[in-house]
């Protein structure tokens, strides 16, 4: 399954840069990210062409992260898809537990990262895949 | 100025009466402790056999002295000098670790601290006209039930509201027409904050006095209380180990508190050598406590620094009044009224697997009040990257702190080898409190 990297930052100046600096220092490139905000913390989930490495580099830093794994679906950019994708996971009882998405072409592709409770994992890819979108590989989504 | 006396003979009795009370009273209390398990040890070790071993009050020398860590390494039953039936109260507080102090009572000791602090409330001038408003916690701590005795004797009507809800208490103090109250210094300007939000006009209240305790303050502390309130504060000394409240209380000259030297030897010593100082100076306060059998306590290391008045108040009381406490020995803090040791919260960092061993305990003041927040890292080996185990986590720490140390932190999480690296237990405190 594909991995995000989710690091632990504290809510203040200077903690993304020193994740930036460390992405570069060690060729990593960055595909995607966001932050999930808890107040004096965050969660920065990042999606990079490299995602064990950049595991080891920032763990060497002292950072606590930790490898989430999430399905990445491609979906075409027309209105109504994203209608479309998060229904059939409601008619099947799937829970997503975090989601994020983008727009790579516009007209034409975007794709929609989501988080699903392990359990819930297998159906949800199957529910995905029978409503039509396709999921991404690990390294189609890394070389993104 | 009209000065009452609850027991004019013994408060204005001469210095040679009053040590031969204290020594026929160490006597007794020496008895008492033969049949303690620790007592039994440290006399073994003085060569003290019996009560007639002690020819005079300079013999209290030869015992040993009594400290928090004998209590938590005696715990439950090592200072108990009766059978659990004669016990009538048990009482405990803080210990340096998870293990409390404990102070069990019998009935004599619980009536002779209450004729105590009753002696002390109506030096103040308080009577059984006040109607008196308990604002200190309940429970297992001393203050609130001890004073609560003490009030009950005096023929005061009593409310024993405890602690916190302030709209609640400020809305009693009209209802019942309080006119004295028992709090701390930090609650009750607190309080005063919080009239308007209550809709209450202080004309409203017919507040006169209040007995401050358990946070050590200054003067000019006392004196805000008693300009914004109107009132007169009247500062309280005690502790669970000596009973509880009533081992010093301030009379109506309010110069200071008068240790009740029929109930407590005193003794003010260098925290370093022992030895004691010289009249009038400042050193820590060693107490033994002459009127309870249940749990003997003698020259018990307070660690409160403080000094003893040599001169006499004009109040006529030949007990030697006792400064304000100016500080402590040890690391203990004292977060709104209640006792703190740095090792307790310690304790339940290290049970915990997912933060790392570093923390931080911060205390400030956040308006009138204390506020404490701990910080913890998380310990990134058991990092998931779920926010929903963060906030468990967090919720357990704030659970098992709240559990061992009895106050509210604030928890805070940090990333790993962030939070100033400490060398030793000293620099783990971050006090940002005036120094008052």
């Amino acid at each position: 399954m594909a991995k995000q990297l989710t690091i632990f930052l504290e809510n203040r100046p200077g903690r993304l840069s020193a994740v930036a600096k460390s992405l570069i220092d060690n060729n990593i490139d960055i595909r995607a990210f966001t932050i999930q905000d808890r107040g004096d913390y965050g969660l920065v989930k990042l999606i990079v062409n490299n995602p064990s490495q950049a595991y080891l580099a920032l763990a060497n830093l002292g950072c606590a992260c930790a490898l989430k794994d999430i399905i990445a679906i491609s979906i075409p950019d027309k209105i109504g898809n994203f209608e479309l994708l998060t229904s059939a996971l409601a008619e099947n009882n799937i829970n997503v537990k975090d989601a994020y998405g983008f727009v790579l072409q516009t007209n034409l592709k975007g794709v929609c990262c989501l988080e699903i409770e392990e359990s819930q994992s297998a159906a949800a890819q199957k529910v995905i895949q029978s409503a039509g979108f396709t999921i991404l590989k690990d390294d189609e989504l890394y070389n993104l | 100025m009209d000065v009452p006396f609850w027991n004019r003979e013994i408060e204005t009795a001469d210095r040679s009466r009053l040590e031969t009370i204290q020594l026929e009273r160490l006597r007794e209390t020496i008895g008492w402790a033969l049949k303690t398990p620790l007592y039994q040890k440290q006399f073994r070790y003085a060569k003290i056999s019996s009560p007639d071993c002690l020819r005079s009050l300079a013999d209290l020398r030869k015992i040993p002295f009594t400290t928090k860590d004998d209590l938590r390494l005696n715990f439950p039953r090592g200072l108990l000098a009766v059978d659990m039936k004669d016990v009538v109260r048990i009482h405990s507080s803080s210990g340096t670790t998870g293990i409390p102090t404990v102070i069990y009572y019998s009935k004599e000791d619980v009536n002779n601290w209450a004729d105590l602090m009753a002696r002390c409330i109506f030096a103040t001038g308080a009577t059984s006209a006040d109607v008196f408003q308990n604002m200190m916690t309940y429970g297992m701590f001393t203050g609130g039930l001890g004073m609560h005795y003490g009030a009950e004797k005096v023929g005061m009507a009593v409310i024993p509201i405890g602690g916190g809800n302030t709209k609640r208490q400020i809305k009693t103090m009209k209802d019942f027409r309080t006119t004295v109250v028992h709090v701390t210094p930090s609650y009750l300007l607190h309080v005063h904050t919080k009239l308007e939000e209550a809709e209450v006009k202080r004309e409203e209240l017919v507040l006169k006095k209040a007995f401050t305790g358990a946070e050590p303050h200054s003067e000019d502390i006392r004196k805000k209380i008693e300009r914004i309130w109107n009132i007169d504060a009247y500062n309280s000394y005690g502790l669970s180990e000596l009973n509880g409240p009533g081992v010093a209380f301030e009379c109506v000259y309010k110069n200071d508190m008068h240790l009740w030297e029929d109930g407590y030897i005193v003794e003010i010593i260098d925290p370093e050598t022992g030895e004691l100082v010289r009249d009038g100076d400042s050193g820590e306060v060693v107490l033994t406590n002459l009127i309870r059998r249940a749990t003997p306590m003698l020259r018990y290391r307070t660690r409160d620094l403080a000094y003893l008045h040599t001169d006499p108040c004009p109040c006529g009381r030949t007990h030697r009044r006792l400064s304000r406490i100016m500080g402590r020995t040890d690391d203990m803090l004292i977060i709104n009224g209640i006792n703190l040791f740095p090792s307790q919260i310690e304790e339940v960092v290290m049970r915990i697997p997912e933060v790392a061993t570093n923390y931080i305990i911060q205390v400030e003041k956040r308006g009138d009040l204390d506020h404490l927040t701990v910080k913890v890292e998380i310990y990134p080996k058991l990092f998931l990257g779920d926010p929903s185990q963060l906030e468990a986590l967090k919720g357990r720490i704030t659970e098992e702190l709240r559990s061992a140390i009895i106050l509210h932190p604030s928890v805070e999480l940090h990333e790993p080898n962030s939070l100033p690296v400490s060398e030793g237990k000293a620099k783990r405190v971050i006090d940002l409190r005036p120094k008052e």
